[in-house]
């Protein structure tokens, strides 16, 4: 028995008809909700768009994320309640659009080099000398350690703060594929640190 | 010295070095880890992973955060 079988719900936007229609009217009125909260909550960083423009902003996301949401109903489980499955939807592609629109005109600097200013984003002068050699082993990891992808990528994300699904734009690829590559690097950061005598290695 | 001890820029360079979830899977089980926490369930032990993941990935932390907020409102309205 599948959960179309047992979903009021799923059952309800899997029927064909009249049925399907309201439902369908009824997952965007719930998708509508949670991308507006989405983009209104993050509204101080797009001082610039009006009401409107914010609203129309959520209606773009509930509409991509009705179209998620009907493409992927196979995979709901019923693992949580169906609306906060379908919440889910509509407050990536809302937060995804307002972190694209937030960047959209700024400057997205993917120099590898830019590592460097780690020394003026890491510790003080108060701090310990064991952080200062930490950061030192830090840099030299960055240096030699990883491969230009994967400095480009760290240093974007980390000393840069560019959000990893901008980054993703920006370099062609996507979201889930740059966060690996920034695990990856971090992994072979955090073997070079410990090889070097810093960080207690965890089981 | 322990990741739990590094300055905030070094454990975000670092990472915990705890196993974690990537973005697609963080995606697949956000709701149910929502909903378990709200329900003041062990959620870190029923969804390992996530918490790892979140404290690593900001742009998933923030659609935690956002999940986790508009469940509240939904249920104090």
């Amino acid at each position: 028995m599948s959960v179309a079988d047992t979903n009021p719900d799923v059952s309800a936007l899997a029927a064909p008809g009249i049925r399907r229609d309201e439902a369908v009217a009824d997952l965007h009125g719930l998708l509508l909700r949670a991308a507006r909260f989405e983009v209104f909550r993050r509204r101080e960083f797009l001082p610039q768009l009006s009401a409107v423009e914010l609203d129309e902003l959520a209606q773009e996301a509930a509409d991509d994320a009705a179209v998620s949401v009907l493409r992927r109903l196979d995979d709901f489980r019923g693992e949580s309640a169906f609306r906060t499955w379908a919440y889910k939807f509509a407050l990536l592609e809302a937060s995804v659009k307002v972190r694209r629109r937030v960047w959209r005109d700024r400057e997205v600097t993917l120099d590898p080099e830019r590592w460097e200013s780690l020394a003026h984003a890491g510790p003080g002068p108060d701090d310990d000398a064991e952080n200062a050699a930490l950061l030192e082993a830090v840099r030299d990891g960055i240096k030699t350690a990883l491969t230009p992808r994967q400095r480009q990528v760290l240093v974007a994300a980390v000393l840069e703060g560019i959000p990893i699904d901008v980054l993703a734009e920006r370099l062609g690829s996507n979201r889930n594929a740059i966060y690996k590559v920034l695990h990856d690097a971090r992994r072979r950061l955090r073997e070079h640190v410990v090889a070097a005598g810093f960080l207690e290695v965890r089981e | 010295m322990t990741g739990r001890d590094l300055d905030p820029t070094l454990l975000r360079l670092l990472g915990s070095g705890e196993p974690e979830s990537d973005c697609d899977e963080c995606f697949a089980r956000l709701d149910r880890y929502v909903e378990l926490e709200l329900a003041g369930a062990p959620a870190d032990t029923l969804v390992p992973g996530l918490r790892a993941h979140l404290a690593g990935c900001p742009t998933c932390a923030e659609e935690h955060e956002s999940l986790h907020a508009l469940l509240e409102l939904d249920s104090a309205s």
